[in-house]
């Protein structure tokens, strides 16, 4: 008991002289990020992510024939996202049909990660991003856009970089990154921003609220450094998918010389068979 | 001009992969006179060229491969083949028929939309949209057996050196086994618990892919399965 109010004494010390965030989080500071690559085992790509309290899965389909035809374009493949927030994911329960909200979330999606991806290479296909949003805790844009990006990879689909995203914003005059549900409803601003870390490209850039044109610029810088750390944590989770078997060793024998073996293995079927 | 990775290492969409002037392999590509991973995979670097060993990834098509496919819809003249790749294939009459034709011709009493038929790309038009051919040997429609599916990425693995690991494993289950390259196999067997080993099999590779000495281990593998039942 007496330990507990010791504690409380010093945190409203040190408050005082510095101001702490509503959990405790330095301002540039993200909240701890967790991501599952192939966690859809049904899926071409899957991913999961917990950024903070989100909790989100996102399943990657495709490149497939697209369904209605009229909509598929001939000199390129289409990226498809849809962002949907299930009924349970927050308080209180939110109707489970598409909203307006949900539409553009999927739109702001769509072109945040279109940059990324080699599209002219798969004419008259598509490419479906299926995010549902489990638990919301703020920032589900940014955590779709993450989760999303890890899922295309391992889906096996040619990018040129991965998409990192993060949001940065103004609480109580202070510039804090990656903002949390109460920060964002409560602060003066939110910046969220995508970024192609490799190339150092933003593809995403939206802004809520009000603030001097210095204090977003810093934002920006601010939610461009949280991108970059998060970019090695979607790393790790595309690595670790294959770190459980790895040792130090891997393949020993290269298989890019035997795709022409197919023809040969059927007739070794029948011998098989035949013996 | 220097490579950034040892060869084996493994890479994501947008790693530098080289510095300087190399030949860009398969899953890799140029961007500013550097080339770049496009795919999580294990990188190469060989004498001349640089390229990553793709560890996910869907089918793509190229001429020559030998593909199960589903016949899921029947136009004038051809037939549309779903190949599990991001377009569908097209079988038309002279390719799935070696002999001439009336126009008048029934085009179920060949090929029905659901049948199942082991093709060969022979040709990708200019919207890349493959061609299939059925005429030739081990080709055709498929009349029993079942399918399973695996990540197209890793039919080599399965095939193995040579065709080490599949040889392996027609030798010990004594199963037909028809390998697509995208990502369809197709398992004929004399009985069910054979054809049972042959999937769990192919599951173990699928999960263990990357990793060495894989045949040797799926040997023995099968071999105690195999002791247990007796």
């Amino acid at each position: 008991m007496s330990k507990t109010t010791t504690k409380k004494n010093t945190k409203r010390k040190t408050s005082k002289k510095k101001w702490v965030r509503v959990d405790g989080r330095k301002p540039d500071e993200l909240r701890p990020v967790h991501i599952e690559s192939g966690a859809i085992p049904n899926a071409d790509g899957s991913a999961y992510i917990e950024m903070g309290r989100n909790k989100i899965v996102v399943g990657v389909y495709g490149p497939r024939e697209m369904h209605p035809k009229r909509f598929s374009k001939p000199n390129m493949g289409i990226l498809r996202c849809r962002y949907h927030m299930a009924p349970f994911s927050v308080d209180p329960r939110r109707s489970p049909a598409p909203s307006r909200r949900d539409q553009e979330i999927s739109m702001v999606m769509t072109d945040a990660i279109e940059p990324a991806l080699f599209l002219e290479r798969y004419p008259r296909s598509v490419i479906d991003v299926f995010v549902e949003i489990i638990e919301a805790d703020g920032g589900t844009r940014c955590a779709s856009i993450n989760a999303a990006a890890v899922a295309l990879a391992d889906a096996g689909i040619p990018m040129k970089d991965l998409v990192s995203s993060c949001a940065a914003g103004k609480y109580e005059g202070n510039l804090i990154l990656d903002l949390g549900d109460y920060e964002d409803k409560k602060g003066e601003s939110d910046v969220p921003v995508a970024y192609l870390p490799k190339s150092d490209q933003v593809t995403l850039l939206q802004m809520e609220g009000i603030m001097t044109q210095e204090e977003t610029e810093k934002c920006i810088e601010l939610a461009i450094e949280g991108c970059k750390q998060i970019y090695e944590i979607q790393k790790e989770a595309l690595k670790k998918k294959y770190g459980m078997v790895e040792g130090a060793e891997e393949k020993e024998e290269a298989p890019e010389e035997e795709p022409e073996e197919a023809p040969d293995v059927e007739e070794t079927a029948e011998e098989a068979e035949e013996e | 001009m220097s490579a950034k990775f040892e060869t084996r290492d493994i890479v994501v969409p947008g790693d530098l992969l080289y510095e300087g002037r190399i030949r860009t392999g398969e899953n890799t590509f140029r961007s500013e006179g550097n080339v770049y991973s496009n795919k999580v995979g294990l990188v190469n670097y060989s004498n001349d060229r640089v390229s990553v060993i793709a560890l996910e990834g869907t089918y793509t098509p190229l001429v020559g491969d030998l593909v199960v496919g589903m016949i899921s819809d029947i136009e004038l003249g051809q037939w549309v083949v779903d190949i599990n790749a991001s377009t569908d294939a097209i079988l038309t009459i002279p390719d799935a028929i070696n002999k001439s034709f009336r126009t008048n011709f029934d085009m179920t009493k060949v090929l029905d939309v659901g049948d199942v038929v082991v093709a060969k790309i022979v040709d990708l038009d200019r919207r890349r949209t493959p061609i299939l051919s059925i005429v030739g040997r081990d080709l055709g429609k498929v009349h029993e057996g079942f399918i399973m599916k695996i990540t197209p990425s890793k039919i080599p693995r399965l095939i193995g050196k040579k065709g080490s690991m599949i040889n392996m494993i027609l030798r010990e289950t004594r199963c037909q086994i028809t390998i697509g390259q995208n990502g369809r196999i197709l398992i004929n067997g004399r009985n069910r618990e054979d054809e049972e080993l042959v999937v769990k099999v192919i599951h173990k590779i699928e999960t263990e892919a990357h990793t060495s000495g894989l045949t040797n281990r799926i040997q023995e593998y099968l071999r105690t399965i195999k002791e247990d039942r007796n």
